[in-house]
């Protein structure tokens, strides 16, 4: 009886484990489908873009990335103008971007007064939430308009004399053009590079601070010397975030970029970048070729922000090796 | 709790509801193209649905997205600025004709020069817009504004960035004028600009122009009006000052031999007469031959034989310019005669 009615328990016991073991490979097998999924999202993205582009890329060759001549009268396309604008926009936004994200980063976590902290950190978070359409609208009627009635002929002016100043910021200041887009991206990418990095900052444990003051560091000292170097992969993290932002943004730089079609030596000069491009002239370009070297202009832009997110892994790597050792 | 629940039912319902809103109204024609007659067709539409319950459903979507869109078969009808040419029709088994027609103007955006002030012709229209002529003193625009305080300002061209068929008309004009246009530039709805900023759509350039001191671009006549832009006049072909109007744009039209080309494909640029704008365009519709959806084309021509008859004095208010009496019955026997059914009858009966 009491044998029979173990028995009994050991075979609910087998079917409840059964059954647990059943849903657990449900599970596993659920949640490997959802990473293959975007797996295959990501290839067929990869291979779609690489079959619309190949016309493009098969007639023009590897002289699609070299040419600047973007003719659709004659058919003839080249990407070089904007993949210079693409990388000059987002390389001034971050250079600009960097060092006042992390200042107000550190004014935050380390000077500022506790109750201002969080209406400040708010506001900058805020400023991530503004659409880009807002900030291409505002470029427009506001920003661009200020900047070709002051700073622009004030700086053309200036460096007239001096010799690679002068072509850098040649004029006739047209109020919009690359540097007006590499502003209003600076502004963009602030937010994510602020709010990454103060986040960081915080991570920091009080005993490190506390101790370097403790033997006479001056704050300057603290965060050169404890903070940035303790959070720098995370620093890391947030300008590539904020890269990728700027890479990638359409609408805001086609209201203020100029959507020319040249290289040019001065930052005041209208350009072109390419997502400004494909938003630009997708919808109306005819033609094979056409269509096909805008695609192009996609995988180009792939290409880039996959090789920058590379770089960055290689870099964290290198840094986690190094504080290893 | 409760009331939020039911508010959020109640907007669920709504949502859910529209597309059987929608469905309802399956008898709506769909057309997608040009930006440059979208004022005048949303205004004939408005005033069609009024007397017959019938709507339109018009994406400004540029010349270029509505061949795209009729040859992929997603709309009813098709718009462009830039007529198809005879065999690019024949293949796709489409019919063309155009349905109005409107002008192009150059603005400028200068302290001080008011609307029709400034005087331009062709030779110095190209010059500005290759880049030779950079400043707005040069010597060529002095000779055409004696009275006219110029200032040395540099000129900001503005261009449309993306492909349009009003930049097919005025590179049209500018090729017919200047050699060196044709032959560097070219004629086509994008082109490769040699100086300047590119502004998406009519509005856009007509937004860049407002927005940049010393600007000059190219917009329809109707986004300058609306916008209040500084317009120009221009020196036509037979060397006379003419001022952008209604009349200008019809006496453009007067003398066109529509059935010249196939598909009534006339560019109107660089026309002859003493009073005739240079910048003068039609526009044209598109549509199958033989359609699919036979119901749906016959609606379109109604609308459009609607629009003719009764359109005039919506399109003069606009300042866009109906076709000749002349025109529209050439068209509406082309429509008798290839536009058919499945069964080879014509899908629009004449009055």
């Amino acid at each position: 009886m009491s044998a029979a009615g173990a028995e009994r328990q050991d075979s609910r016991r087998e079917r409840i484990v059964r059954q647990f073991a059943l849903t657990d490979v449900i599970f596993r097998e659920v949640s490997r489908l959802a990473a293959v999924v975007v797996l295959a999202l990501l290839g067929g993205v990869a291979l779609s873009l690489a079959l619309g582009s190949w016309p493009a890329l098969s007639t023009f060759g590897a002289g699609f990335l070299t040419t600047e001549s973007w003719n659709p009268v004659t058919e003839k396309f080249g990407a070089l103008a904007p993949i210079y604008g693409t990388l000059v926009t987002s390389a001034v936004a971050i250079l600009l971007a960097v060092p006042i994200g992390i200042g107000i980063a550190v004014f935050l976590t380390e000077l500022c007064p506790r109750p201002l902290r969080r209406p400040i950190g708010i506001a900058i978070e805020l400023l991530a939430g503004i659409p880009s359409i807002i900030y291409g609208i505002w470029g427009l009627f506001v920003f661009a308009p200020f900047l070709q009635a002051t700073l622009q002929p004030f700086v053309i002016d200036a460096f007239a004399d001096i010799p690679v100043l002068s072509s850098l910021f040649a004029g006739p200041p047209y109020g919009i053009g690359m540097l007006t887009s590499a502003l209003i991206l600076t502004i963009m990418v602030l937010p994510f590079i602020t709010s990454i990095t103060k986040d960081v900052f915080d991570t920091v444990p009080s005993i490190l601070k506390e101790s370097a003051y403790g033997i006479g560091c001056t704050t300057w000292e603290v965060i050169s010397h404890i903070v940035i170097p303790y959070t720098r992969v995370g620093i890391m993290g947030g300008v590539m975030l904020g890269l990728g932002r700027a890479l990638g943004e359409t609408m805001a730089v086609t209201f203020v970029i100029g959507n020319a079609h040249r290289v040019n030596a001065s930052l005041f000069a209208p350009g072109t970048t390419i997502s400004a491009t494909i938003a630009n002239e997708f919808t109306e370009a005819d033609g094979v070729l056409y269509t096909s070297s805008l695609i192009a202009l996609g995988l180009i832009l792939f290409f880039i922000t996959f090789i920058i997110l590379a770089l960055a892994r290689f870099m964290l790597m290198r840094i986690d090796r190094k504080a290893g050792a | 709790m409760n009331m939020l629940l039911r508010k959020l039912a109640l907007t669920t319902a709504l949502i859910a509801a529209v597309p059987f809103v929608t469905a309802a109204q399956a008898a709506d024609i769909s057309g997608a193209g040009a930006t440059f007659p979208y004022p005048i067709y949303a205004k004939w539409a408005d005033a069609y649905k009024k007397e017959t319950g019938i709507g339109m459903n018009y994406q400004s979507i540029g010349s270029g997205g509505g061949i795209k869109q009729i040859k992929a078969k997603t709309v009813t009808f098709g718009a462009s600025d830039a007529p198809l040419k005879g065999d690019e029709l024949n293949e796709a088994g489409l019919a063309q004709f155009p349905m109005v027609m409107g002008g192009i103007v150059a603005v400028v955006n200068l302290k001080d020069i008011k609307p029709g002030e400034l005087v331009l012709d062709g030779q110095v229209l190209a010059d500005i817009f290759m880049g030779k002529i950079t400043k707005w003193d040069d010597e060529a625009i002095k000779k055409l504004n004696p009275k006219v305080k110029l200032p040395s300002k540099a000129i900001a061209v503005v261009h449309r960035s993306d492909g349009s068929g009003t930049t097919y008309n005025f590179s049209y004009y500018l090729g017919d004028v200047s050699a060196d246009w044709k032959s560097k530039v070219g004629v086509n709805t994008a082109l490769e600009w040699p100086v300047g900023i590119g502004a998406k759509g009519n509005e856009g350039v007509a937004n860049n122009v407002s927005q940049t001191d010393g600007a000059i671009g190219y917009v329809e006549y109707a986004y300058a009006k609306q916008n209040k832009l500084t317009y120009t006049d221009m020196i036509n072909k037979e060397g006379k000052k003419v001022s952008p109007k209604a009349e200008a744009f019809s006496a453009a039209a007067a003398n066109a031999d529509w059935s010249s080309q196939p598909g009534y494909g006339v560019i109107l640029a660089n026309q002859p007469g003493a009073t005739s704008w240079p910048m003068t365009a039609a526009t044209w519709i598109l549509v199958y031959k033989h359609p699919d959806d036979a119901a749906a084309t016959t609606d379109a021509l109604k609308f459009f034989a609607w629009s003719y008859a009764h359109g005039e004095k919506m399109a003069a208010e606009l300042d866009y310019v109906p076709m000749p009496e002349k025109v529209v019955k050439s068209v509406e026997a082309m429509w008798q005669k290839d536009v058919t059914g499945k069964d080879g009858k014509p899908l629009f009966a004449a009055k």
